[in-house]
C-alpha cells in the first residue's frame, strides 16, 4: 500500500508550488527505512466494537482512537540528575454524533465491554445534549480510506537509548557550561513522547500511525558576583521536533553548552536598551513563536466563529465574509503555508484525528489572508468561498487530541513562513542594516485574545549600527499591532536560511490540550519596529 | 500497535477494574499491592484516579462534551540515592509489575541524587471534607441544563452570543510508601466560566464560579451578570496608556498576585536569583508589600480545600508567606529545610490573601478616577528578580469617574509587578474563590485597589 510518507519520499515535488520540498530541510538527513507497520488485531477488534456500540445506542456517525502514549523525561541541575520519569498509558476515546450533537467518553477499561460502555456513554451524552441543540453538526465529506499506516521521520527510537546515556550526555554539557565564569546554575533536560495512534471512523478508514518528538533544554544562569542581577540564556536553546535520539546528536549540546553559558555571561554586563524605533531583525529561533502567535492562532476557523471565546479568544482575522481573499495582512512578500507534511515538524502526521489526510494549504499568498485552518466540522462554514473561488469544500486536516482522554478539535498545523526568493543569511540581513536591534531565541511573549496586540521579548538582542552587531543589550522587548508589523516586512532570507522552530506545548481548549507543533521562517527584517525597555529595579 | 515495542497486553483480556474514582480502601489496596511487588531499597506509589466530566457551547451552540475516566499509578525505586519513575495506567498485577520492573531498572542505571532523602514513614494527617456526592454523581442531562441557563437568554434576541464551559471533576489522590506512609485525599470541583459577547463585536464579558458543590453554582445569577457586562463594555473608547488608579475584580487580582506563589521558593531566594534574595541573604523578616496585605496557604480553608499532602506525602499545614506586609516565611522542600536547617513547609500552592474590610461596590464608590479590570490575560514574565510580568486586560475593562462606572474603555498591555502593586495599594475587599484556573488548585482573592499601575499601551482586542 502507498502511504503519504512514501508518497512525498517519491514524488512530493508533484504536490504543488507550496509544498516545502526536503530540499529546504538540509540539516535533516532521510530517515532510514523502518520495519512495515501492523494494526494490532486485538486493537482493531476494540475499534470495531467501539463503533458498532455506538451504532447501536444511536449515534448517526462515530470514531474511536485507540492509543499508547509514552514519554520519557530526564531532568538535571548542574551535576546530578533531579528526575527520570517514564509515563506510558493506554486508553480508548469514543466520539459520537447523534441528531447532529457531540458526545465523547475515554475509558482505560480496553475490553469489548469497556469500549462498549464508553460508546453507550457517549451517546448517552449526545442525546442529553439535544436539549440545548439550535444548529446540527454536519461533517465535511471525507473519503473512506480503509486501511492505512504512517510513521514519523525518525531513524533511533530514544526508548530504545539508556538512562545512563541520556544523563551522561546533559550532565556533560552541564560540566561544561559551568565552566564559564558567572554560570552558577545549569538546568538541562531531555523530553521524548512516543505515541502509536488507532483510529476508525463508521465512513471505514482505520489508521495506525507511529511518532515520535525529541525536544533538549538547557538554561545557563550567570549571577553578578555581589548578587545584584542574574541573566538567563535558555531553557529553548535547541529546538524541539519530530524526529529522535539522532536529532539530540545533531544538536551537540556538550560544545554548544560553553557557547549558551557565554552568551549568559555577557548578557549580564549588558547595557540596558533606550527604547525607541529600530529596524529588528528576527532568527528563526524567535520568529517562529511570533509567527505562531500572530497569523496561526488568528487564522484558526474556530477562533474566527467565536468557539474557543470563553478561553484562547477570538481572532481579528473576521469575519469570514469580510476578510477571505481581501485582508491585507502583511507585505506581498508574505507568504505563509499551512501543512502537516513537512519532515520533521511537529503536526507532521498522516492522517488527522477526524480521518482526513491532511493537505498543504496556502494562508497568505503575496500578504493577502486567503484560507482559514479546518476540520470536517468547520470547513462546510466557508462553503460560499470556496463555492466562489472554485476550491472543494473538504477539511484540511486540522482535527487533533493530546491523546485518547481527550477529544479531537481544530488544532493548527505547521505554519510556515516561506523564505524570499534571494539568497540571504542573517549576516546579509544584518549588514544591510543601519540602525537596528536583531533578536534571537524565544523569551517572554504576550498577545491579546484576538491578536492584535502583542509583545515580545528575546533571550539574546543585539545592537546593530551601520551594518554591523556591536554588542549585547538587555531588556528590550519589541511592541507590535499585528498587521501593521507584517506590513512593515522588508526582508527575507532565503532557502538556506530556513528552519524550523516549535514547541510541544501550544495550549488552547478547554479543558486545555496541548499540541506539539513547528513553524518554519528564514530570518525577516522589519521596518521602524517599537523597541520598549522592560527593565525595572526594586 | 505493534508487538516490538512490548506492549502490555493485559489490559485486553483482564478482569474488570472498579470504575471511577476509587476509594480509600480500594486505593490502598492498589498501593500496597503495589509495594509489595518492590524489590528496591525505597520504593513510593502515588495514585491518580479521576472522573471529569464537562460541556462547552459557543456562538450560542453546544460544541464538545464529554468524559474521562482514569487512573494512573505512579512507582518511584530507589536504590541507593539512584531514583527513578514510571507512570502507567495499567492496574492488572502483569500492568503494576511491569511498572515496578522497569522503574527498578531505570533507577539503578541512573546517576545517584545526592539531594534524596528517603521515603517518609507513617504520617498524621488532618482530613480536609472536599467531597460533594452531588458533584461527584452529576448526569450529563444536569449539564446540558445548566448551559441553556446561558444559551436560553442569549438565542431569546439577536445583539448576544454566548460562550461557556462546565468542567466537574471527582478526584481521589492516594500515596504510600515502604516506610509506611499511607496518605489518602479525594475531592470534587465544579467550574463554569461564561463569556457573553455582543453581536456588533463590541462588547464582552466574562464571569466565573467555581465550587466543591455543583449545587452553590448559581448558573442563572452567572449569566446574568455576564450578559450585563458585555452591554455595558460595547463601543469602548481608547484612552491614554500611562499610569491609573486600577480596581482589580477578584479574578484580575488572582491573574497577577496568584503569580507570586511561584516565588516563595526559598531555595531560589538562597541561590540569589529570586525576587526574594538580596546581597548576602533573603528578604525575610522585611516589609515587602503594603501592611494590610496577607499571603497564606492553608489546605483547610473553606475556600481552598486542597489536599492535606504534597506528592511526598508530607503534611500541609497553614503557611502565611506573607504577614501584614512582612514576608513572613519562605517555602522549603524537605532537602533544602535539611540544608538550611528549617523546618519543610511543602509549596506555596492554593493561594489566599486575607480579606480586608471593603466591598467591590465601595472600592469603586471611593474612587474619584481609575479603571474597573475584570480579568487579565496572557501573563508572561520578564524579570524574575522584579516579578515584572506583560499582560492585557480583558472582558469588561471600565473607567470609573466619581465613584460610578462612567464608560467602557479600550483593553490595555501593562507591564508591572504583583510587588510594586501591593506597594501601592489603596483597599481590600473579602477573598472569593476564584474560577479562571478551571478546576485547578483553588486560589481565593479579594477584589483590591491600587494607584500608579502601569499600562503601556492599547490593544484594539475586544
Amino acid at each position: 500500500m502507498t502511504t503519504r510518507r512514501d508518497f512525498l519520499a517519491t514524488g512530493g515535488a508533484a504536490i504543488g508550488a507550496l509544498a516545502v520540498g526536503p530540499g529546504l530541510l538540509h540539516a535533516i538527513p532521510r530517515p532510514r527505512p523502518l520495519p512495515a507497520l501492523t494494526l494490532d488485531a486485538v486493537v482493531r477488534e476494540l475499534m470495531m466494537e467501539a463503533l458498532d456500540a455506538a451504532k447501536r445506542a444511536g449515534a448517526s456517525w462515530a470514531d474511536v482512537r485507540i492509543a499508547r502514549n509514552r514519554n520519557n523525561s530526564v531532568q538535571t541541575r548542574e551535576r546530578q540528575v533531579t528526575d527520570v520519569v517514564d509515563t506510558d498509558t493506554m486508553g480508548c476515546g469514543v466520539r459520537v454524533l447523534v441528531d447532529g450533537c457531540w458526545g465523547f467518553a475515554a475509558t482505560q477499561q480496553l475490553t469489548k465491554a469497556g469500549v462498549g460502555e464508553a460508546a453507550q456513554e457517549a451517546v448517552a451524552i449526545a442525546k442529553a445534549n439535544r436539549v440545548a441543540r439550535d444548529r446540527r453538526v454536519e461533517l465535511a465529506p471525507a473519503p473512506a480510506l480503509g486501511e492505512r499506516t504512517w510513521r514519523s521521520a525518525y531513524t533511533i527510537d530514544p526508548f530504545t537509548i539508556a538512562i545512563e546515556e541520556k544523563a551522561d550526555l546533559l550532565l556533560r554539557a552541564n560540566a561544561a557550561a559551568l565552566t564559564v565564569p558567572t554560570v552558577r546554575f545549569v538546568n538541562s533536560g531531555l523530553a521524548f513522547v512516543k505515541e502509536e495512534r488507532n483510529y476508525a471512523n463508521t465512513e471505514g478508514t482505520v489508521t495506525t500511525q507511529d511518532y515520535v518528538r525529541s525536544w533538549v533544554t538547557m538554561s545557563c544562569t550567570a549571577v553578578a558576583p555581589d548578587r545584584s542581577g542574574t541573566a538567563v540564556r535558555g531553557p529553548e536553546v535547541v529546538q524541539p521536533a519530530g524526529r529522535g535520539w539522532e536529532y539530540v546528536l545533531e544538536a551537540d549540546i556538550v560544545t554548544n553548552a560553553k557557547v549558551w553559558a557565554a552568551e549568559a555571561a555577557e548578557k549580564l554586563t549588558a547595557k540596558s536598551v533606550e527604547p525607541g524605533r529600530y529596524d529588528l531583525i528576527l532568527h528563526p529561533s524567535q520568529l517562529f513563536l511570533t509567527i505562531h502567535e500572530s497569523v496561526a492562532h488568528a487564522t484558526e476557523l474556530d477562533r474566527a466563529m467565536g468557539y474557543e471565546a470563553n478561553y484562547a479568544g477570538t481572532s481579528f482575522v473576521a469575519p469570514p465574509s469580510k476578510v477571505l481573499g481581501s485582508l491585507k495582512f502583511g507585505s506581498p512578500l508574505m507568504q505563509v503555508v499551512g501543512n502537516r507534511s513537512e519532515p520533521g515538524a511537529l503536526a507532521t502526521i498522516g492522517y488527522d484525528d477526524d480521518g482526513v489526510v491532511p493537505e498543504d494549504f496556502p494562508i497568505i499568498t503575496n500578504g493577502i489572508f486567503v484560507d482559514y485552518q479546518t476540520n470536517r466540522e468547520q470547513a462546510p462554514w466557508l462553503r460560499e468561498y470556496y463555492q466562489k473561488t472554485g476550491r472543494p469544500v473538504r477539511s484540511h486536516g486540522c482535527s487533533y487530541a493530546q491523546s485518547w482522554a481527550d477529544v479531537a478539535f481544530l488544532r493548527m498545523p505547521n505554519v510556515s513562513l516561506q523564505p524570499g526568493p534571494k539568497d540571504l543569511g542573517w549576516d546579509d540581513l544584518i549588514a544591510s542594516t543601519d540602525k537596528g536591534i536583531a533578536m534571537i531565541g524565544r523569551a517572554s511573549y504576550s498577545i491579546d485574545q484576538q491578536r492584535y496586540n502583542a509583545q515580545f521579548g528575546a533571550q539574546l538582542c543585539y545592537e546593530i549600527r551601520k551594518g554591523k552587531i556591536v554588542g549585547q543589550v538587555k531588556d528590550a522587548a519589541y511592541q507590535m499591532r499585528t498587521p501593521d508589523f507584517w506590513n512593515t516586512l522588508d526582508l527575507l532570507g532565503g532557502k538556506k536560511s530556513y528552519q524550523l522552530g516549535g514547541t510541544f506545548n501550544d495550549g488552547k481548549g478547554q479543558p486545555g490540550q496541548a499540541n506539539a507543533v513547528s513553524h518554519g521562517c528564514p530570518p525577516a527584517r522589519f521596518r521602524n519596529a517599537t523597541i520598549i525597555n522592560t527593565g525595572r529595579t526594586v | 500497535m505493534s508487538r516490538d515495542l512490548g506492549t502490555p497486553r493485559s489490559l485486553f483480556d483482564g478482569a474488570r477494574l472498579p470504575d471511577g474514582v476509587l476509594s480509600r480502601d480500594e486505593a490502598q489496596a492498589l498501593v500496597e499491592r503495589t509495594v509489595k511487588l518492590s524489590t528496591a531499597d525505597a520504593v513510593r506509589v502515588s495514585v491518580q484516579s479521576s472522573r471529569e466530566t464537562n460541556l462547552r457551547f459557543a456562538d450560542n451552540q453546544l460544541s464538545t462534551s464529554g468524559v474521562t475516566t482514569n487512573t494512573t499509578i505512579r512507582v518511584q525505586s530507589v536504590f541507593g540515592k539512584r531514583k527513578a519513575s514510571v507512570v502507567t495506567n495499567d492496574r492488572s498485577d502483569e500492568g503494576l509489575r511491569r511498572a515496578v520492573q522497569q522503574s527498578e531498572a531505570i533507577a539503578r542505571l541512573a546517576p545517584e541524587d545526592p539531594e534524596y532523602l528517603g521515603e517518609l514513614g507513617a504520617q498524621t494527617y488532618a482530613p480536609v471534607d472536599a467531597w460533594s456526592e452531588r458533584t461527584a454523581s452529576l448526569t450529563a442531562e444536569d449539564r446540558a441544563k445548566a448551559a441553556l441557563t446561558a444559551l436560553a437568554p442569549a438565542r431569546a434576541g439577536n445583539e448576544l452570543t454566548v460562550a461557556g464551559f462546565l468542567i466537574c471533576n471527582a478526584a481521589a489522590s492516594a500515596i504510600g510508601t515502604n516506610a509506611g506512609l499511607f496518605a489518602y485525599h479525594r475531592g470534587t470541583t465544579a467550574n463554569y466560566t461564561l463569556t457573553a459577547r455582543t453581536t456588533d463585536g463590541t462588547g464582552s464579558g466574562w464571569v466565573g464560579a467555581e465550587d466543591t458543590d455543583w449545587d452553590r453554582i448559581d448558573f442563572a445569577g452567572v449569566a446574568t451578570r455576564a450578559i450585563e457586562k458585555a452591554r455595558a463594555s460595547r463601543n469602548p473608547v481608547a484612552i491614554e496608556p500611562g499610569r491609573y488608579t486600577v480596581i482589580f475584580e477578584p479574578e484580575a487580582t488572582a491573574n497577577l498576585v496568584g503569580l507570586m506563589a511561584n516565588a516563595f521558593q526559598a531555595r531560589a531566594a538562597d541561590e540569589g536569583r529570586s525576587a526574594f534574595a538580596k546581597a548576602g541573604g533573603t528578604k525575610l523578616g522585611e516589609r515587602i508589600v503594603d501592611p494590610r496585605v496577607t499571603l497564606l496557604s492553608d489546605p483547610r480553608d473553606p475556600l481552598i480545600l486542597s489536599s492535606p499532602f504534597d506528592g511526598e506525602g508530607l503534611p500541609l499545614d497553614r503557611q502565611v508567606w506573607v504577614k501584614d506586609g512582612v514576608l513572613n516565611q519562605l517555602a522549603y522542600s524537605r532537602y533544602w529545610a535539611n540544608r538550611q536547617g528549617k523546618t519543610p513547609t511543602g509549596g506555596s500552592g492554593g493561594l489566599r490573601m486575607a480579606d480586608g474590610p471593603e466591598s467591590l461596590e465601595s472600592l469603586i464608590a471611593g474612587t474619584t478616577r481609575g479603571i474597573l479590570v475584570t480579568r487579565l490575560w496572557y501573563l508572561r514574565p520578564l524579570d524574575q528578580r522584579t516579578l515584572m510580568y506583560t499582560g492585557l486586560t480583558r472582558d469588561g475593562t471600565f473607567l470609573v469617574e466619581n465613584g460610578k462606572i462612567a464608560r467602557s474603555i479600550k483593553n490595555f498591555r501593562f507591564n508591572d509587578s504583583p510587588l510594586f502593586m501591593l506597594n501601592n495599594l489603596e483597599g481590600i475587599g473579602k477573598a472569593v474563590r476564584t474560577a479562571g484556573g478551571e478546576g485547578g488548585p483553588g486560589v481565593a482573592m479579594p477584589p483590591i485597589r491600587v494607584r500608579d499601575f502601569n499600562f503601556t499601551s492599547l490593544s484594539d482586542a475586544v
